[in-house]
């Protein structure tokens, strides 16, 4: 442990802690530009040079080691003046447009001339312009702004997996550019925005719409995947005006992924903003109000038997108003309830058998990775950047056993089917080398009619390749649904299995999967609850409006079975509500009232009935127990559910900046891949 | 003046072929493997004893430099890498021992190899090298055929040969960092230090890079003892004979090698024919290669060319390659057109060297015609300042020495040329 005396203050550090760490360590601020502590360090922009003793020159403190007997000084006359150079370099060809530029009131490069910059300009040449590049529909480019920190480039090689990024040319003309004029692909190029200290990358959708400082900031978690990404949601107004990551080590680190981070438009479209009641006789939706919905709501509820009853939950449910739905259906004792919209067929009796059990920050301990029908890439593209991290490190062995999957690792295609599997499975049972060997098994396993079958068999597979041992569960399963594991851990799932087309009464909340709506009688009475008008208010006979997930407080449950609070950042618009209060509101009216008046004593039956919601941000350890069937899987290939990144739900569906990716991004990947077939 | 007997560089002009038959009799590869048995603490204790200093520029005592690679070979390998991406401007030397001698540089490649227990040497010559490079292929082939290079290479028991790498013609692929960047198939930019690249080079293995002239004289001091080229010179730092190469302003430019610390005024009349016009129609010599400061001709009459004499007076023998001005040069306008290459050359790498160098130049062109401020020449000098000591490489330092060099010998001209614009305006 080397011990160095950073301004006077002796401090000791781990080795291989930078002069840089070490200083942040002590609460002295070195400016950088470059440095990013998630990236490789090239030490180019040279801001954060300090003096070490000893050292002929200013050193690179971001690159340097600290050393045993180091003295160095941070706020010294020849580290000032170094900094003062440095700055006075970055701005000579920087157009100083802040008045006109996104970035500004949120700009590295703003405060830190402030901080350590001239205050007037020496530079009396003419200034550098770079051509702007079009990098596609996110990433707006203002090339002259650059400072060449390539922070973005190695964010494209080290953490996004692409190698389309890269500064071109040398000296003054040195400009960060595609290779081929090309949009940058990459499901995480937001992340790019953040990274780049300067406005020369910012956010395309967001352009000239607010200054940070008037935004309301509200810190919340996705709902567009299962990962649970931590964000925060910027508004104005009633307006989601962006969407930006939060820290969290456990979770997402600080990346988002693009469908995370832009399709927050599509939260203005398509709106259910008011009730609505399809017309007796002319068979057509018309405008209600609350009371004449939830009265013919009530009313329905009492005339049908409670065995012709059925409510669904939808991918983007909070747990609360799963909780309120289950708990009006229990009342009127209808216990026909499913969560699995999509059709997924596994044993949900085991939290063992359906959470990742390894957690998203236990893959960086995995030595072996083995995928099962999962394009895993496009359904949880912040879980595959932490693959991609491990595979950077230690060179994993990853294999993939499904659909065939665009993935930014080297992956061994090992076979489409489960019998592949079970070969697999056989020539390696007893030799795994690994000692926390993984499987990650997709949602594209159990979307089928043997899912229990395959479920009990990867239950063995994982058992015999190694991944179960005492201190290490490596068997995991992605979900794609962002409600999903919270509406398992709260029995939102049938008792009996029963058939959808024999409900007289159905209760809708948020859902518009084909795979339900296609199953339902034609004549059955059908409530849909949610908040953007889709396929499932078009088949309902009531629309309840409620809120989007930017729009109340809910809790989430991602797919590691980790406990999350969304907040709510603006109102719904008009006349929709929070959707607990509405099955509150509909349980007064169908006279079973639901014993809670608030969220605090909602949330405080859900913890007294399933303490596990009391974990908040915590994980607990599944007990491994049996699961699953035992017999023949029958040997469709497996498929995933995600085939368009972009375009995975309703509001996404509704985002315009989520189309034009598709058109750009998805259709290309088509295009490529007929292709190269 | 160095006698014919002490040159180590016996076909430096090409009087005779280069191929392997004459490169022997000229003495190359007699008694390569005796050397060899002599271990490789012998070598290294040799080199340390001749006080030889890398000849690339910076003068590193190679011995030393040698004597960082790690004792025992792990599991990555050593590799040597041999630059010869000579580009400075004004130096000219490693392309005759290459074109002429290249023999001396493979033989001297496989001692230095074997004293770091490398199994392969890169050599990485200048794109622009054509001639240069097929002539070195030649000579690689012609020892691999007659087993001086491949397994057991002359018969010494030690497996070696090596690749030859032909650049894509950037200046800055001259550091070594950025050399083993454009190697590995990277662009051209130097790498932090540290690790350096005795700890973690070419593909992040031991490797020790050095410059063509250094290695083609370790075969001469091998054989001829490392006394024998440490008895050249003025002191036991400054030792041995070294490639001179005179261009500009000379009756006969030319490539000599003589004796370290030989006077410049000697080295200049002797060789190179004098000055044109007379040693008093000098003006000014920038004594090592483009990026050493200028010297004026009261300085030249009578330094020593040799590391430190040079470094006394503020300037540095680097690659030896003096250019000579005489009166009639416009000494603003080359020293301009020196800021002009290191702006084209930057790498784009570093904030201060990318956005310093254009700016110094612009500057530059300004006082050229006058058109500045008297203020702006102290203000070029802090932008210098700036840029010197602040960036990865030495490219920072190399833009703003020639700079400093005009400032301080020639600031009255400078000055007289900014009054006369401002009245003629």
């Amino acid at each position: 442990m080397p011990k160095l005396k950073i301004n006077n203050i002796e401090i000791e550090v781990e080795p291989g802690t930078s002069i840089l760490q070490a200083a942040e360590q002590l609460g002295f601020e070195i400016p950088r530009f470059c440095y990013h502590d998630r990236m490789s360090v090239p030490a180019n922009c040279r801001m954060c040079l300090v003096e070490l003793e000893g050292a002929p020159k200013p050193v690179a403190s971001c690159a340097m080691a600290a050393g045993e007997g180091m003295v160095v000084h941070t706020d010294s006359e020849r580290t000032k003046k170094a900094r003062k150079g440095v700055m006075e370099m970055l701005l000579i060809n920087h157009p100083l447009d802040c008045p006109i530029c996104d970035q500004g009131g949120e700009c590295d490069l703003q405060d830190q001339a402030m901080a350590y910059g001239f205050d007037r300009s020496r530079y009396h040449e003419n200034k550098r312009a770079v051509k702007d590049k079009n990098l596609g529909p996110l990433i707006k480019t203002v090339m002259t702004r650059c400072i060449n920190c390539t922070r973005c480039v190695r964010f494209g090689e080290e953490i996004a997996g692409v190698t389309e990024l890269g500064q071109l040319n040398r000296g003054e003309d040195a400009e960060i550019g595609t290779f081929v004029q090309k949009a940058v692909s990459t499901e995480l190029s937001g992340n790019m925005i953040d990274v780049c200290p300067v406005g020369a990358l910012t956010s395309k959708p967001y352009a000239f719409n607010a200054r940070p400082w008037e935004l309301k900031k509200t810190e919340s978690v996705d709902v567009m995947d299962a990962v649970g990404s931590n964000i925060r949601v910027d508004s104005r107004g009633r307006e989601v005006l962006r969407i930006l990551p939060r820290l969290n080590e456990e979770v997402n680190e600080e990346w988002i992924s693009d469908r995370t981070r832009f399709a927050y438009d599509g939260l203005k479209k398509n709106r259910l903003d008011r009730p609505y009641i399809r017309d007796a006789k002319t068979r057509k939706l018309r405008e209600a109000t609350w009371e004449e919905a939830l009265a013919l709501v009530a009313e329905k509820m009492k005339t049908f038997p409670s065995e012709q009853m059925a409510a669904f939950a939808g991918d983007l449910c909070d747990a609360e108003s799963m909780l309120a739905l289950k708990d009006l259906m229990n009342a009127f004792d209808a216990d026909r309830l499913e969560c699995r919209v999509d059709g997924a067929q596994f044993d949900e009796t085991q939290r063992a058998g359906y959470i990742f059990n390894s957690s998203i920050a236990g893959i960086e301990e995995a030595d072996a990775i083995l995928m099962v029908g999962t394009d895993i890439r496009k359904e949880a593209a912040i879980i595959n950047a932490r693959i991609r991290k491990t595979w950077m490190e230690k060179r994993i062995p990853i294999s993939l056993i499904g659909e065939k999957a665009d993935l930014n690792y080297p992956c061994y295609h090992a076979g489409k089917t489960l019998q592949d599997l079970e070969k697999m499975v056989k020539g390696h049972v007893g030799k795994v080398n690994a000692q926390k060997p993984m499987m990650i098994v997709g949602m594209g396993a159990f979307l089928r009619e043997d899912g229990l079958h395959v479920h009990g068999m990867l239950r063995d597979a994982a058992e015999k390749l190694g991944c179960i041992k005492e201190d290490w569960n490596g068997f995991n399963i992605l979900h794609t649904a962002a409600s999903r594991v919270a509406a398992l851990e709260m029995g939102f799932v049938p008792h009996m299995p029963f058939e959808y087309d024999e409900m007289s009464f159905v209760y809708l909340l948020g859902v518009d999967d084909g795979f339900v709506l296609n199953r339902l009688h034609p004549d059955a009475f059908v409530v849909y609850q949610g908040h953007h008008g889709d396929a499932g208010a078009a088949r309902a006979d009531v629309i309840l409006p409620g809120a989007a997930y930017t729009e109340k407080n809910g809790i989430y449950m991602n797919t590691e079975g980790r406990v999350q609070r969304g907040r709510k950042a603006v109102d719904s618009p008009g006349e929709a509500r929070e959707d607990w209060k509405i099955l509150r509101a509909l349980s007064e009216v169908a006279g079973h009232t639901l014993r809670y008046d608030d969220l605090a004593q909602l949330r405080e039956r859900m913890v007294n009935e399933f303490p596990q919601f009391d974990l908040l941000d915590e994980l607990a350890v599944a007990e491994w127990q049996p699961f699953g069937l035992n017999g023949k899987v029958a040997g469709d290939p497996l498929r995933s559910p995600v085939q368009n990144f972009y375009i995975t739900n309703l509001i996404t569906k509704a985002s315009g900046t989520m189309q034009q990716c598709s058109e750009t991004f998805h259709s290309e990947d088509a295009m490529y891949a007929e292709a190269a077939e | 003046m160095l006698a014919d007997k002490d040159r180590i560089f016996t076909n430096l002009y090409g009087f005779e072929p280069f191929n392997l038959e004459y490169a022997k009799k000229r003495g190359d590869w007699d008694g390569t493997k005796d050397i060899i048995a002599k271990g490789r603490d012998w070598i290294i204790e040799e080199m340390k004893k001749s006080g030889l200093r890398g000849r690339g520029g910076a003068g590193f005592p190679t011995g030393m430099k040698w004597s960082f690679m790690p004792k025992e070979v792990n599991e990555r390998p050593h590799y040597l890498v041999i630059n010869a991406d000579e580009s400075e401007p004004g130096t000219c030397k490693d392309r005759e021992i290459m074109r002429h001698d290249p023999h001396k540089l493979i033989e001297g490649a496989l001692l230095a190899a074997f004293a770091m227990q490398a199994h392969h040497a890169f050599i990485y010559i200048r794109g622009e090298f054509y001639h240069e490079a097929s002539e070195l292929v030649r000579a690689i082939e012609e020892a691999r055929d007659a087993g001086l290079l491949g397994k057991n290479a002359a018969n010494s028991g030690w497996d070696f040969d090596i690749t030859l790498h032909r650049g894509g013609g950037a200046y800055i692929c001259g550091e070594e960092t950025a050399l083993l960047e454009s190697i590995e198939g990277k662009k051209g930019q130097p790498r932090n230090k540290p690790p350096f690249p005795a700890m973690a080079g070419l593909y992040s293995c031991p490797t020790t890079i050095n410059n063509v002239e250094t290695i083609a004289s370790v075969p001469a001091i091998l054989k001829r003892g490392g006394e024998w080229f440490a008895g050249f010179g003025n002191d036991e730092k400054n030792t041995g004979t070294k490639l001179f190469c005179i261009s500009g302003h000379v009756n006969t430019p030319c490539v000599v090698e003589e004796e370290m610390g030989i006077p410049m005024k000697e080295l200049i009349d002797k060789h190179a024919g004098g000055i044109r016009g007379g040693w008093d129609n000098l003006k000014a010599v920038i004594p090592g290669g483009s990026s050493t400061p200028l010297l004026p001709k009261d300085i030249c009459d009578t330094v020593l060319m040799d590391f430190d004499s040079l470094r006394e007076v503020q300037s540095g023998l680097g690659t030896a390659g003096l250019i000579v001005m005489d009166q009639s040069t416009d000494i603003v306008y080359a020293i301009a057109r020196l800021s002009h290459f290191y702006m084209h050359e930057s790498c784009g790498q570093c904030t201060p060297c990318r956005e310093g160098t254009g700016w110094m130049w612009r500057l530059m062109m300004r006082l050229v015609e006058g058109n500045a401020d008297i203020e702006e020449i102290d203000m070029l000098l802090d932008v210098s300042k700036e840029i010197e000591g602040h960036t990865i490489c030495a490219h920072g330092d190399a833009s703003a020495w020639p700079i400093q060099g005009l400032m301080r010998h020639f600031r009255d001209e400078v000055e007289a040329r900014i009054l006369e614009y401002k009245k003629a305006a």
